[in-house]
């Protein structure tokens, strides 16, 4: 059973602060949803909204098409699994798991059933006996998955669940999180500050900022096709130029900046395309800088190496422009010829005007 | 070198002289408890004995007071453990601008003198019972009852204190689990903070407990005709105590090592299993081995052991060849009454050989004393207040006494011996 949820113009004040505004989001059933976002961007009171604990200030919740106003936590099919994630101290393993099953006052018999079922789903069997202060962090974290499906929930709340795990644990945790959620098959909202966990398992992201939802789609979309300049800064890593449009032609716009002319293409999405005269800022991806030999590039800089750092899979090399002294980056693929570029050494690179894209400043211009 | 050897000293010293001044009141007390001497006292010792525990137990006022004190303490934890943890709840969910006043005005009956308190109550009640019409046989006028509800006042805020400690502690978010799992806020409560605040509890009612059961400025207003054991207590210091008093201080006192030594076993207990948890979290060990129960813990057969050797070794040494010692003692005071008696009456026959023969008398400065407190009349009345005396007088007659007797004190021998108050209330030893 899964259900989907829809947020309708929802609006969460606390006196004066706008938590969340003007918030649309529809998330189908079954889907693994995302909600992206710097810390303090809303994303937690949104979370809460839907769970009951926080009553918007305006719009609807609806889950199922049902409308939750006046609809308390304890009577919503949502399930939360809290940042810390809240695991009853005082009960062994087996009574947190199915904590929801004693308030409805199912039998001893059947709780041991189902906790030792759930136990095998989080690969922890045998296990139910412990105590929850006896597990290690992941462990935790996995009980704290069973305690929330046992509720039986149609849709799964997940508020940054990871982020108190080392980082070993967390991408192991994200694939397990993946698997879970395609073997129960409901629906998963999960809040989260990192783009990683978000791009790596998610369905369908929303990026929020201060209260506002920027933009909500897939997550290579999310990455390739950024409607606002904060999308292209926050997720992943952007080499981020600052200037003027002069021109536009055949989707291709021409930017003025300090680092010389930039050609750069417009937004898929008509709203975020520029227009000649416009405040702009040029977006490249690091893996999208490329060595130029001689050859003509769209765009194309002169550069001093700064800095080279070895990732394992790739390289990433700091680079001075040598027009404005700005500091960029560039990565490439580790293909096994060793390219060491020394510090000062003269690079020339270059990238293609489809490889960059020009939005509108936005909330980021006075930055 | 010198100068950190002094300060060594000094410190030892200290330590020294601090826990004397704590504990040398008790232990005094506690060898009393064993003396066999009417009076509470450590010196001169007479003889070793437990008598004293019996003489507590026939006490019929005193054991009436106890009864009271228990069933008073037990409503009052009945009473304030409610209140205190309904007031700190309120507390943690009031908001914060309101807080502080909220904390203060429940607070405040600490503040207040148990004695304000006392008469208050008793004040309140009593109209409350000629509003409502009832007479002076009804529960408004009856001391348990006010005692209960006037103790109440200031121990809930006591337990207030204590609730308000653990809640701090507690993770509101459990809560929000609870109710997001699908409990109801009853459930929440009942499932999640009540366990969690058990312990607190416990400490509550303890606390609750021992407030009421050593209160005397609030309850010697609101006992009425009623008593407890602190009212007792202090009517007995009134007319003149016996170490049975001695013998109640340690018997509490006892409960209260019994009590501390069992806690402390269960706290390490407690503290070994964390730590075995810990150690299973990280994957060192395997899974907790089962503890051993409270009774196997080597500290607690270890105390039960020293307790019981104690009490037994109190019981024989106590009851065997008391009264033979008892005996000894007697026959040398009374040797040391005659004696007295017969430098008395030598003085007296000196006197009178004196007077005949003359003034001229080398010891005349002697005399003279003797003749002085004479003429003061207080003949009869040498040495009345002397434990020795009271106890020689109270228990058995002899030559002396008659003596004692012709000299016009008969009918008030004895009278503020315990032992003798105690006969008339109908025990006998």
């Amino acid at each position: 059973m899964s259900a989907d949820v829809r947020l309708e113009d929802v609006w969460i004040r606390f006196g004066d602060f706008i938590a969340a505004r003007e918030i649309n989001i529809h998330i189908q059933g079954g889907e693994f949803f995302t909600i992206l976002g710097p810390s303090g961007c809303g994303k937690t009171t949104l979370l809460r909204a839907v769970s009951g604990f926080l009553t918007p200030s305006e719009g609807n919740v609806l889950i199922g098409g049902t409308n939750m106003a006046g609809i308390g936590p304890n009577k919503r099919p949502t399930a939360l699994i809290f940042q810390n994630l809240a695991l009853f101290p005082l009960m062994t393993i087996w009574e947190n798991i199915t904590f929801s099953l004693e308030v409805r006052g199912a039998s001893k018999q059947e709780r041991r059933n189902r906790a030792e079922e759930l136990l095998e789903l989080i690969a922890l069997p045998g296990q139910g006996e412990k105590m929850v202060n006896e597990l290690s962090g992941g462990q935790k974290q996995r009980v704290a998955i069973a305690r929330a499906l046992c509720a039986e929930p149609e849709v799964l709340l997940l508020d940054e669940p990871l982020s108190a795990l080392d980082l070993k644990l967390r991408q192991h945790m994200r694939t397990e999180l993946r698997s879970i959620q395609r073997q129960v098959g409901i629906t998963f909202i999960y809040i989260t500050h990192d783009q990683g966990e978000a791009l790596t398992m998610s369905d369908n992201v929303a990026v929020m900022r201060e209260g506002v939802v920027e933009q909500i789609s897939d997550g290579n979309s999310i990455y390739d096709e950024p409607d606002t300049a904060f999308v292209a800064s926050f997720v992943g890593e952007n080499n981020r130029f600052d200037g003027k449009v002069s021109s536009v032609s055949d989707g291709i716009a021409t930017v003025d900046t300090a680092e010389g002319t930039i050609k750069a293409r417009l937004s898929a999405n008509t709203d975020s395309r520029v227009s000649a005269g416009d405040d702009a800022f040029v977006f490249v991806r690091p893996e999208a800088i490329q060595f130029v030999n001689g050859t003509a590039a769209d765009n194309r800089m002169n550069t001093k190496v700064y800095h080279e750092e070895f990732e394992g899979h790739f390289w990433q090399i700091f680079l001075d422009i040598e027009k404005s002294q700005k500091r960029i980056k560039m990565s490439y693929v580790n293909d096994g010829a060793t390219r060491v570029h020394s510090r000062g050494a003269e690079l020339a690179i270059g990238f293609p005007a489809q490889s960059a894209i020009a939005l509108p400043q936005g909330a980021l211009a006075a930055e | 070198m010198i100068a950190e050897r002094l300060q060594k000293y000094l410190v030892i010293g200290f330590v020294v002289l601090f826990f004397v001044y704590l504990f040398g009141p008790l232990i005094v007390m506690g060898i009393t408890a064993f003396n066999t001497s009417a009076f509470p006292r450590m010196s001169p010792w007479d003889c070793f004995t437990a008598e004293w525990f019996d003489v507590l137990m026939q006490d019929a006022r005193l054991m009436t007071g106890l009864r009271n004190s228990v069933f008073i303490g037990l409503g009052v934890v009945a009473l304030a453990v409610p209140i205190g943890l309904a007031g700190a709840l309120v507390l943690m969910q009031a908001r914060p601008r309101i807080r502080p006043w909220y904390y203060t005005i429940t607070i405040a009956p600490i503040l207040v003198p148990g004695v304000v308190l006392g008469i208050s109550t008793l004040l309140f009640w009593d109209r409350v019972g000629l509003l409502l019409g009832m007479g002076v046989d009804s529960i408004f006028y009856n001391g348990v009852f006010l005692t209960i509800v006037g103790q109440a006042t200031f121990i809930s805020a006591y337990t207030m204190l204590i609730f308000i400690a653990r809640l701090q502690r507690f993770d509101p978010v459990l809560e929000e689990a609870a109710l997001d799992l699908g409990a109801s806020h009853v459930q929440a409560f009942r499932k999640v903070l009540l366990p969690f605040l058990k312990p607190a509890i416990g400490s509550a009612a303890v606390l609750a407990f021992l407030a009421s059961f050593e209160n005397y400025n609030t309850t010697i207003f609101t006992i009425v005709q009623s008593s407890t054991l602190t009212t007792v207590l202090a009517s007995k210091v009134r007319y003149g105590i016996d170490p049975s008093i001695s013998a109640l201080a340690v018997t509490i006192v006892i409960i209260t090592l019994v009590g501390a030594v069992m806690y402390e076993i269960s706290q390490r207990r407690q503290a070994r299993k964390e730590k075995a948890q810990q150690a299973v979290a990280r994957g060192e060990l395997k899974s907790m081995t089962k503890q051993r129960s409270f009774f196997a813990e080597p500290a607690f057969i270890m105390s039960a052991l020293i307790v019981f050797a104690g009490l037994g070794i109190v019981y024989f040494a106590g009851t065997i060849g008391v009264d033979e010692c008892k005996a000894i003692v007697k026959a040398e005071k009374q040797a040391q009454i005659k004696l007295r008696v017969e430098r008395r009456q030598q003085k007296a026959m000196f006197e009178r050989t004196a007077e005949q023969i003359g003034a001229e008398q080398p010891d005349q400065e002697d005399v003279q004393d003797e003749e002085k407190v004479k003429a003061k009349g207080t003949e009869g009345y040498e040495g009345i207040f002397a434990p020795q005396n009271l106890q020689e007088q109270a228990g058995d007659s002899g030559v002396e006494e008659e003596k004692v007797k012709a000299k016009g004190t008969e009918g008030y021998e004895g009278i503020f011996a315990p032992e003798n108050l105690q006969d008339q209330s109908g025990s006998n030893q």
